[in-house]
């Protein structure tokens, strides 16, 4: 037996009959890669996708017309600048009798039960605001569109896409929409609600108003404090710091704190703010509060990498004229860093807007129908809002809940965009 | 007057006595020749006049806020014991919620016991005169501070290096609320942790195999003595941990690699912003799709497998927390795959090597540290992530490593503990203290161990 001589004769046929092979795995490698890039890009096209097409129908909401006489016996009001008639007053009854003289051949208890069930509940308060701001009608006949119920609702829009679904509809309700459609009687609106009003129980009564006002107090808060808590924090640690271990403890913890679970906030905020401080629960202080420690870190990173990226030379220049440290920093970095400083400033807002976790815990998680109008009236944000919705049963709800996010990740996207417009517009290249 | 009221007028006061400082130097400066004759610049004058103005009392105001309340409280419950009702720890805090509800007129003083009517009325007053005092106290602090600052207002005054320290100390003091965040994270979760793990011993909570933390609230209630062991919490989160990492590693990983060494620049300067939405989504929103999207398909999808998958299967929660975590492995990845230097890919190209080879003997290797610093990381963003978990997974503790299963999490435990009606010293509460703890203890090291690898390697080719 004699070994095989390895010469480069052979060498070149043993690479030459590999070289097949390592092609092929070459290519599958690439497409390994382009797989993974698919996968990323279809995760963000299903989500995007799933939550548009959930969420699109909510903002059109059924509207039944009616025949509604503002009668004043059924109601009990004779005077409508008298509080206390206004409040006793029976409001629903409009509605209710419109509904009866639009089917005249309804009766017995359980199907005039049911009938009452086409319009909201909200719908004799809807009428009420409506004379309040017309006292002329009082006593007169008009045809007016009405908020329907929120099963009316959903079963509508499901008929309308050839799909219905008429699980919480008996046959009769589901006969009367078929009636009031054939008359043109039934159809969907912008549905105004959801940008005007606050939660409700009843999904065709809630709205995103006062989780979009309480987290423009979180917010304005959280920017308020740590914008400047953050750019005063860079400014002494790329500026004045010592080389100590002080200002390596700073680091360190600076740094930590952006890795920190952001539900150990919330821990923080409910153990010091509300039981330590006693600051009340479920109010946009306390929410700012725990937001601008949670943001912190990310402004005074983003900060110390513009601050470090203004060049040594205008320093130098700036010392050389006989500025003292403070004007140097003050009147030729600070200027000159400020844009990215923004950028961060924004970026961590945008953070700030879509966290939910931690303010669970500090009951900004509470159910609030008031619409909050400063920092310290109770108030819940728009990512609890939409958690609050997701966990609701009604089926409404999902819908609401989808467009809920929508309006969300339209904001998220004006401020990101925003960001990297500002970055590309200001920022400078030395 | 209201705290805010005082720290506006505080404020104004601090402006109006900058341009009285500022002013003041001018006038001085004026028969000297101008202010090229006096030691410092006018504004830096006004500056420290209005610091003197405003600080003192400012940090009075601090204080004031943090010692007001407990003192008030303290002073009410001594009258109250001294009226002969018997207090102790437990009902101290009931009663002085009590107290200061009839206080501030939320509950209604008709029918309730004379005592504590007396001690609201006693809150009331005591609170008139802090405030009171306050307001006296901040003026004439405010006062002193003008008129000494203004006293030494002279030629020769050095205003500009004194401004300047207080400047220093300022700054000093707003880096050092990272330190206080730090401080105060660990002594609140410390604290409370303590507490509970006087009632319940630390190897049982940490060993134990049993998670209901019902406890009876009346004596005689049946079967909720409450267990506190958190193994199937634990055991939970790493299983959920465990399917996104399955996710997010191999697609994040080869997606960076893609980007870095074979995308033109068209596809890599599309790709890598549209990667980057995935992070920008707020995890509430992969929560809503994870739950109502995600988990019904899964369910779908197993049950015309004959499998059963439950409703809040690990798998979903998993799976959709990969996805988020995708472009956080990418993005670091990415960096560190750039960082390799260039010189290492051509000289194995130059040998011979394909480019995939490249990658994998090459690349890979040398950036090695980088991502494994990046997936720990990862894992620690992984076990910290709430929102996915509170609304896609289950909320039963299930030791368990099926993934079509539900099992519950740390965060979830921690969430549901604490989210509504809770007395705050109950071992109940105390035990999502506990839970956060070792939350905070886990993710803490893993990011300090894995700033550690990554902060060494980017040193060893920069």
């Amino acid at each position: 037996m004699t070994k095989p001589v390895s010469t480069p004769v052979n060498n070149l046929e043993k690479i030459r009959k590999s070289l097949g092979r390592r092609n092929r795995s070459e290519r599958l490698f690439r497409w390994y890669g382009r797989l993974a890039i698919f996968i990323g890009l279809a995760a963000v096209t299903v989500l995007f996708t799933d939550i548009v097409s959930k969420g699109h129908g909510a903002f059109r909401i059924a509207y039944l017309q009616l025949d509604v006489e503002y009668n004043q016996d059924l109601i009990g009001v004779d005077n409508l600048s008298d509080p206390k008639q206004l409040i006793l007053a029976n409001w629903q009854a409009v509605p209710k009798q419109a509904l009866r003289e639009q089917f005249p051949d309804v009766s017995g208890r359980s199907d005039k039960r049911k009938l009452y069930g086409l319009v909201s509940n909200g719908a004799g308060f809807d009428l009420k605001d409506r004379l309040l701001a017309n006292p002329l009608l009082l006593g007169t006949q008009e045809k007016v569109w009405i908020l329907a119920d929120d099963d009316i609702d959903t079963y509508y829009k499901s008929w309308l896409d050839g799909e219905p679904y008429a699980a919480r509809l008996s046959d009769k309700q589901v006969k009367w929409i078929g009636e009031l459609h054939d008359q043109g009687k039934i159809r969907l609106q912008f549905n105004s609600n959801l940008f005007t009003r606050g939660d409700s129980r009843e999904p065709e009564q809630a709205g995103i108003r006062g989780a979009v006002m309480g987290s423009l107090f979180t917010l304005l808060l959280t920017l308020m404090l740590s914008f400047p808590i953050g750019v005063a924090a860079a400014i002494y640690l790329e500026e004045f710091a010592p080389k100590n271990r002080w200002t390596d403890f700073i680091e360190v913890n600076i740094n930590n704190l952006a890795a920190v679970p952001s539900i150990i906030f919330g821990l923080l905020g409910l153990a010091i703010f509300i039981n330590f401080f006693h600051v009340p629960r479920s109010v946009p202080i306390v929410g700012g509060l725990v937001l601008t420690l949670m943001t912190l870190p990310t402004i005074i990173i983003t900060s110390r990498a513009s601050i470090k990226s203004v060049p040594p030379s205008i320093r130098e220049a700036a010392l050389g004229m006989g500025a003292s440290k403070y004007q140097m920093v003050l009147h030729h970095v600070l200027p000159l860093a400020l844009p990215g400083m923004l950028t961060g400033a924004i970026i961590g807002m945008a953070q700030a807007l879509g966290e939910s976790a931690p303010l669970l815990m500090i009951g900004m998680i509470a159910f609030i129908v008031d619409i909050p109008g400063g920092f310290s009236d109770p108030a819940t944000v728009l990512p609890v809002q939409i958690f609050l919705w997701a966990d609701s049963p009604e089926r409404a709800f999902i819908e609401k809940t989808s467009a809920a996010i929508m309006v969300l990740l339209s904001f998220l996207i004006v401020m990101n965009t925003s960001a990297v417009w500002l970055r590309k517009r200001l920022e400078r290249r030395w | 007057m209201q705290a805010t009221n005082i720290l506006i007028l505080i404020l104004g006061l601090g402006i109006f006595a900058f341009y009285l400082g500022r002013g003041r130097s001018l006038a001085l400066a004026k028969p000297l020749g101008g202010i090229r004759h006096i030691h410092s610049l006018p504004s830096y004058y006004g500056a420290h006049v209005a610091l003197w103005c405003a600080l003192p009392s400012l940090l009075l105001l601090g204080l004031w806020m943090i010692f007001d309340d407990p003192l008030i409280n303290s002073i009410v419950l001594k009258s109250l014991a001294t009226g002969g009702m018997a207090i102790d720890a437990s009902s101290e805090s009931l009663l002085l919620n009590k107290i200061t509800n009839l206080a501030d007129g939320v509950l209604p003083r008709k029918g309730e016991e004379p005592a504590l009517v007396v001690a609201a009325d006693l809150m009331l007053r005591l609170q008139e005169i802090s405030r009171w005092s306050l307001t006296a106290l901040m003026m004439t602090l405010t006062l002193m501070g003008f008129g000494w600052s203004w006293s030494r207002i002279s030629s020769t005054f050095r205003a500009r290096p004194q401004v300047e320290k207080v400047m220093e100390k300022l700054l000093l003091s707003c880096a050092c609320v990272a330190i206080f965040t730090t401080l105060g994270i660990v002594l609140s979760v410390l604290f409370e942790s303590i507490q509970f793990f006087r009632s319940v011993p630390v190897d049982d909570f940490v060993f134990g195999l049993d998670w209901s933390p019902q406890t009876a609230i009346r004596e005689d209630q049946v079967g909720s003595s409450g267990s506190f062991g958190a193994v199937p919490l634990f055991v939970g989160t790493l299983l959920i941990s465990a399917v996104a990492m399955c996710i997010a590693v191999p697609v994040g990983l080869m997606s960076a690699i893609y980007l870095a060494e074979y995308a033109s620049k068209s596809v890599r300067s599309f790709a890598k912003p549209a990667l980057e939405v995935l992070a920008g989504i707020p995890t509430v929103v992969y929560g809503f799709f994870a739950a109502l999207t995600v988990a019904p398909f899964l369910r779908d999808l197993g049950a015309s497998f004959g499998l059963s998958v439950s409703s809040e299967s690990a798998l979903a929660a998993g799976g959709v927390m990969g996805v988020m975590i995708i472009p956080f492995i990418s993005s670091l990845a990415d960096d560190v795959i750039t960082a390799v230097p260039q010189s290492m890919r051509d000289g194995s190209l130059a040998m011979g090597a394909t480019k995939s080879e490249t990658v994998r003997n090459v690349i890979i290797p040398a950036a090695l540290p980088g991502i494994v610093g990046g997936i720990m990381l990862a894992v620690s963003r992984a076990i910290g992530e709430t929102m996915i978990v509170v609304m896609a997974a289950g909320m039963a503790a299930k030791l368990t490593a099926n993934p079509l299963d539900s099992v519950t999490t740390v965060t979830v435990q921690i969430v549901t503990l604490l989210t509504g009606d809770q007395e705050f010293d109950s071992p109940k509460t105390l035990a999502a203290f506990a839970l956060g703890l070792m939350l905070f203890v886990v993710t803490l090291m893993l990011n300090i161990f894995a700033l550690q690898i990554v902060k060494k390697y980017r040193e060893q080719y920069d």
